[in-house]
């Protein structure tokens, strides 16, 4: 079926592309229920972005939730098959608190999973579709690609217990520099490795001169085979994604959960990211899966403003007819509009309020 | 787009002093200095937009995107804890949040602390850390006058130089945090116009080291 582009607005256009992009890649659809019980989320409140639900109690008296998330709910029904590979995306609608707001709000989720065995080929190809997802909506993007391998592994090394750990991961998420080295020198941690840990600040633009340097200032307190994974991955794609993407560590995801590469994607005029993913291995592992996983998702309700402007009539034109109007001659000029590609609203009376560019009557000569 | 670098500046004499630290940096906009009530001011040529908000406020703007860079007190960026880069620290508007109560006063640990602040947030957080069952009462000013007509037990304010609560027969009883105004950047501005943004975090950087 032929669908005009006036026809769609502008996420549902994309979310047709997306789901083509994901297709030709061999990720096929998954469809879930609104609904979910309660437990699984209760069990993993960190993963969610926000931990408020909405629960209801279901027939049975199960405690249910509407999702506030697809991820869980995929790796709950989806089967454990470490040796191989699974492949699925969804577009889905989640129901979490907006943020600043103290509301909940349905939004549109699109986004895609990969389970089983997560070799560099699989990240690569990840990369690849997310930042193929991030241009579908804007030729302006970017996608800050960090490791959280390497500033975990950094992290055991300074020997820092688990409430530090935290507080150094803020302040690298922040950017925050001045509070970090004010930190560190009150924890003790000499001059040197103050520097490391503010490098993951300062460390940030193309990939292969940012993690060429980390290689060199890492290599006492990293194994670097995780710097040459991330050279080797990044290195494999195509040009035009190479140039899209970024180093930068203050993509910082929850440590309990992702454990590998992590990333973020942003469109210039969007005050968010509007893209989030990464490996989560260790979200598996919590849920007793032996597969790797890595996924992201897109947020689409974020993108709600950014062509706010581009609507500015409602219809194309308004043709206004009589009770003596001839209903096949009405017909017909309705047909005619349409045929060169307008929008026609046909009545006796314009509603108030509806914006339109012509207001042509059916009795005058001048019609069309 | 829009390739003007916004910036928003919390009115007051603390927005003056720091529009003095941009203008010092190479970024002036001299209509800015006129006596006048408009808000917003821009530099065409230097690519450069600014506009006064109330303090509390910077923080949503950068937040939102309206602007990209803005410059607010840690206490508003602890108590509301927007999702935005922090990127230098301005070293002016030095205070510090603290718990002040009347100087007999004593914290027993027998019964609930009643909090009265503007920073719900923070004292939350601040007592949470230590384990102590509070009430919080969220007033929007002149918090001093809680204790004092038994409101509440103790306050957790800003507290700058101290005489508000010597006159009021008050007195520091711990100190939580300092404070001072930091230099914040919307996430996704400092993405596409780092390279301006980077050189005022440079050029100021330099003024708050001297």
């Amino acid at each position: 079926m032929y669908t005009g582009d006036f026809a769609l607005n502008f996420n549902e256009r994309l979310i047709f592309n997306l789901r083509s992009l994901y297709s030709k890649r061999g990720y096929n659809q998954y469809k879930m229920s609104k609904f979910e019980e309660y437990d699984l989320y209760a069990k993993n409140k960190d993963f969610l972005i926000s931990d408020s639900v909405i629960t209801f109690t279901d027939t049975n008296g199960k405690l249910m939730a509407l999702k506030p998330d697809v991820t869980l709910s995929i790796i709950k029904n989806t089967s454990d098959q470490p040796k191989s590979i699974q492949k699925v995306f969804y577009n889905e609608n989640v129901y979490r608190i907006a943020k600043g707001t103290n509301t909940f709000k349905e939004i549109m989720q699109s986004g895609l999973e990969c389970f089983g065995d997560i070799d560099n080929y699989a990240i690569a190809e990840v990369l690849t579709l997310a930042c193929k997802s991030l241009k579908m909506i804007s030729k302006t993007c970017v996608l800050d690609v960090s490791h959280l391998g390497i500033i975990t592994e950094v992290l055991e090394y300074l020997n820092l217990n688990s409430s530090s750990k935290k507080d150094i991961l803020k302040y690298i998420s922040e950017k925050n520099a001045h509070e970090l080295s004010a930190y560190c020198t009150e924890l003790g941690l000499d001059e040197k490795d103050i520097e490391v840990l503010k490098s993951f600040i300062s460390s940030t633009g193309k990939p292969n001169d940012v993690l060429n340097n980390m290689r060199d200032s890492l290599s006492d307190m990293v194994d670097v085979k995780l710097i040459n994974d991330l050279i080797d991955i990044i290195s494999s794609l195509d040009d035009d994604i190479k140039d899209m993407i970024r180093i930068d560590f203050s993509v910082v995801s929850s440590t309990h959960y992702y454990n590998n590469i992590v990333f973020k994607g942003f469109i210039e005029g969007v005050p968010t990211s509007v893209l989030t993913g990464g490996q989560y291995d260790k979200l598996m592992k919590k849920m007793k899966r032996k597969s790797g996983a890595i996924g992201f998702a897109v947020y689409l309700d974020a993108l709600e403003r950014l062509f706010e402007n581009s609507k500015s009539y409602d219809v194309d034109t308004v043709l206004l007819y009589d009770d003596s109007t001839n209903l096949d001659t009405l017909n017909k000029r309705v047909s005619a509009l349409m045929s060169i590609g307008e929008s026609v609203y046909a009545c006796k009376v314009a509603p108030e309020g509806l914006k339109y560019k012509k207001l042509l009557n059916i009795n005058d000569s001048e019609v069309i | 787009m829009d390739n003007m670098l916004n910036v928003a500046l919390p009115k007051g004499r603390l927005g003056e002093k720091v529009y003095n630290m941009f203008e010092k940096a190479g970024f002036e906009c001299p209509s800015i200095k006129e006596n006048n009530r408009k808000l917003i001011f821009e530099n065409k040529e230097l690519g450069v937009r600014y506009f006064w908000v109330k303090p509390s406020d910077v923080a949503i703007y950068v937040e939102r995107g309206a602007a990209d860079i803005g410059v607010a007190g840690k206490d508003i960026l602890l108590e509301y804890e927007p999702d935005v880069y922090e990127l230098l620290d301005l070293n002016i508007g030095k205070c510090r949040m603290a718990v002040a109560a009347k100087k007999e006063f004593r914290d027993d640990n027998q019964k609930t602390l009643i909090v009265a602040t503007k920073f719900s947030n923070i004292a939350q957080q601040y007592y949470l850390s230590k384990g102590r069952d509070i009430d919080i009462i969220h007033l929007n000013g002149s918090i001093e006058i809680a204790p004092i007509l038994k409101l509440s037990d103790v306050i957790v304010d800003i507290v700058e130089t101290g005489t508000t609560l010597k006159e009021n027969d008050l007195e520091v009883k711990e100190n939580i945090v300092p404070i001072s105004a930091r230099l914040i950047a919307n996430k996704t501005s400092y993405k596409f116009k780092s390279d301006k943004i980077n050189k005022i975090v440079n050029e100021i950087g330099t003024q708050t080291e001297a």
